[in-house]
């Protein structure tokens, strides 16, 4: 299942993130996972979001540089090992992660991780053959 | 403070246009003769080198514009024979065609003539030792600083520019008493001094001649204090001669002219016509005396006004104001002259990149030019991954500086944080209080 993360471009400035936040709380937009790339000029705060057609939209009429991005959310059992065990499987397969992160959300004994492959159908069908679950959105 | 040539720079108002009309007259008859583009424009204007009686008559000559030098690059100006050069020169020809100038032994006199009257302006004498941080090579700074050393007989450190260890410890170890480079050079200098804990105070510098890049009287006072010394603007182009067109006394109001070899006018640069005294345009000089590339009525492009009152150093000679500005949107950074449409022409060349980008340039903690090219991300270029970003960063800094020989910072903004504005777009924010 492919999730659609909402990118946005973002000058390192202060209160900048406090504009973005603002504009997507106004929107009734509720946010599920994020994480910022940060260099010394410029961010990139990616998220995932419950409408993200819409939160690009709104982002994009208030000028800012925003687009959807594909990427893949899998369960992970919440438990140490975990997380080395699905990172095993993309070295041991050849796939390659161009960045992933936590999501806020807790299902009983799971955690969702974020992960932007370079290849996203073989990324999939990888984690799908080996019996990990992908959520469809979250 | 020495004059060097009394009877030249203290020349009553009579005998100096004298000389300059004489001149005037065989720079005319010289460019007839021999350069057949001036003998082409002359003659659509239907002016023969007789027609030159008054020096008011100059204002019946053609202009010559940078784009007319670089349209007859290399030798198509030339009013001697090849035999007769001695030396050339050229600009950095970064904005394009470089500009050429040619020098015959006599052209070579010249020079040294009239950076000997600017070094002795800032108090050099045959017991100084001139330290000559101008780049030495095609560029004119270096030799031409080296010239008007040589002629006043002062020991010169041709040390060429860079190299700031070895200038601080050849300052020290030498005791050189006057300095000659870049404005903001010797401010780094100051700072690099500090660092390695050498006091300005407890050496025997007395005077810097600094130009090649415009700078303000902020910046002198600030240079005269760290370095303990008398700071001189000079100036000069290529075009002409290199340095040694102007050049500040003691007093420092105004820039003296060597207006027996180089004349000057002011015109409104929109309609050509000659302004009156103390009226601000454009700089034009005519060369007086030259042989190998003698101009008629260059434009500089360069805006100031003439002050022909007199001056309490003695000299006679009219002096321009230091340089307000510019009449195009030429910059110089670090003495590199260029177009904001050289940075527009990269960028578009750099696929995706839409020309929505601003120019800010200043002197940071090291005084030295710094230039950040500040470019929107628009869709075409975005990405969600940062190497991606830094890429193109790193793609546009490389081609500026290849292309432009610059080093910029490239930032990338969020789309429409650059202000537009109606008509033409504000594409240069210089903050060097110039």
């Amino acid at each position: 299942m492919i999730i659609k993360q909402i990118s946005i471009f973002m000058e390192n400035t202060t209160g900048r993130l406090a504009d973005v936040t603002d504009l997507l709380a106004k929107a009734n937009i509720n946010l599920r996972a994020l994480s910022i790339a940060d260099t010394a000029d410029f961010g990139i705060l990616r998220m995932v979001a419950d409408d993200p057609d819409r939160a690009v939209v709104i982002l994009k009429e208030a000028g800012l540089m925003a687009r959807e991005t594909d990427v893949i959310g899998v369960e992970v059992p919440d438990h140490p090992g975990e997380l080395a065990r699905i990172m095993a499987l993309f070295r041991d397969e050849g796939v390659g992660i161009e960045y992933l992160y936590a999501s806020l959300e807790h299902k009983a004994d799971k955690a969702v991780i974020v992960i932007k492959v370079e290849d996203i159908r073989a990324g999939l069908a990888m984690l799908d053959k080996h019996g990990f679950s992908t959520v469809p959105s979250f | 403070m020495p004059i060097w040539n009394r009877e030249a720079e203290c020349a009553s108002t009579e005998a100096r246009q004298k000389l300059q009309l004489e001149r005037l007259q065989s720079a005319v008859e010289r460019v007839y003769s021999r350069v057949p583009f001036y003998r082409k424009r002359l003659d659509d204007l239907g002016v023969k080198p007789e027609a030159i009686t008054c020096l008011k008559d100059i204002a019946k000559l053609p202009f010559t514009t940078k784009y007319e030098l670089r349209e007859t690059y290399p030798y198509g100006l030339l009013a001697c024979d090849h035999s007769e050069i001695v030396e050339i020169h050229t600009s950095s020809g970064t904005t394009g065609t470089p500009v050429v100038g040619a020098y015959t032994a006599s052209d070579i006199n010249l020079w040294s003539e009239v950076m000997a009257r600017t070094l002795s302006m800032a108090g050099c004498t045959k017991d100084d030792t001139v330290q000559n941080g101008y780049g030495y090579g095609l560029f004119t700074g270096g030799l031409g600083v080296h010239y008007g050393a040589r002629r006043i007989g002062a020991n010169i450190i041709p040390i060429s520019a860079g190299n700031t260890k070895r200038q601080l410890q050849v300052m020290r170890d030498f005791g050189s008493t006057l300095l000659t480079c870049t404005p903001s050079y010797s401010l780094y200098l100051a700072e690099a001094a500090h660092e390695e804990g050498i006091d300005f105070k407890s050496l025997p510098l007395k005077a810097g001649c600094f130009g090649a890049e415009p700078w303000s009287e902020n910046m002198r006072v600030e240079i005269e204090d760290k370095l303990n010394i008398g700071a001189y603007d000079i100036y000069g182009l290529t075009e002409l001669i290199g340095p040694g067109v102007a050049s500040e006394c003691e007093h420092k109001d105004g820039l003296h002219f060597n207006e027996d070899y180089f004349y000057p006018e002011i015109i409104n640069p929109e309609t050509g016509e000659v302004l009156p005294d103390g009226e601000k345009g454009e700089l034009v000089i005519t060369s007086l005396g030259r042989e190998g590339s003698p101009l008629l009525r260059y434009r500089t492009r360069d805006i100031t006004y003439l002050m022909r009152e007199a001056c309490p150093c003695g000299r006679t000679t009219v002096r321009i104001h230091r340089l307000l500005g510019r009449t195009d949107d030429m910059m110089i950074i670090r003495g590199v002259n260029c177009f904001p449409s050289q940075i527009e022409n990269v960028l578009m060349r750099i696929e995706g990149t839409q020309p929505h980008y601003q120019i800010v340039i200043d002197r940071g903690a090291t005084h030295l030019d710094e230039i950040e090219i500040q470019v929107e991300v628009e869709d075409a270029i975005f990405s969600d991954v940062t190497r991606t970003l830094e890429a193109l960063r790193k793609r546009i800094h490389d081609e500026l500086k290849s292309e432009l020989g610059i080093s910029a910072h490239i930032k990338l903004v969020e789309p429409r944080t650059i202000q537009r504005s109606e008509g033409k777009a504000k594409r240069i924010i210089d903050k060097r209080s110039i």
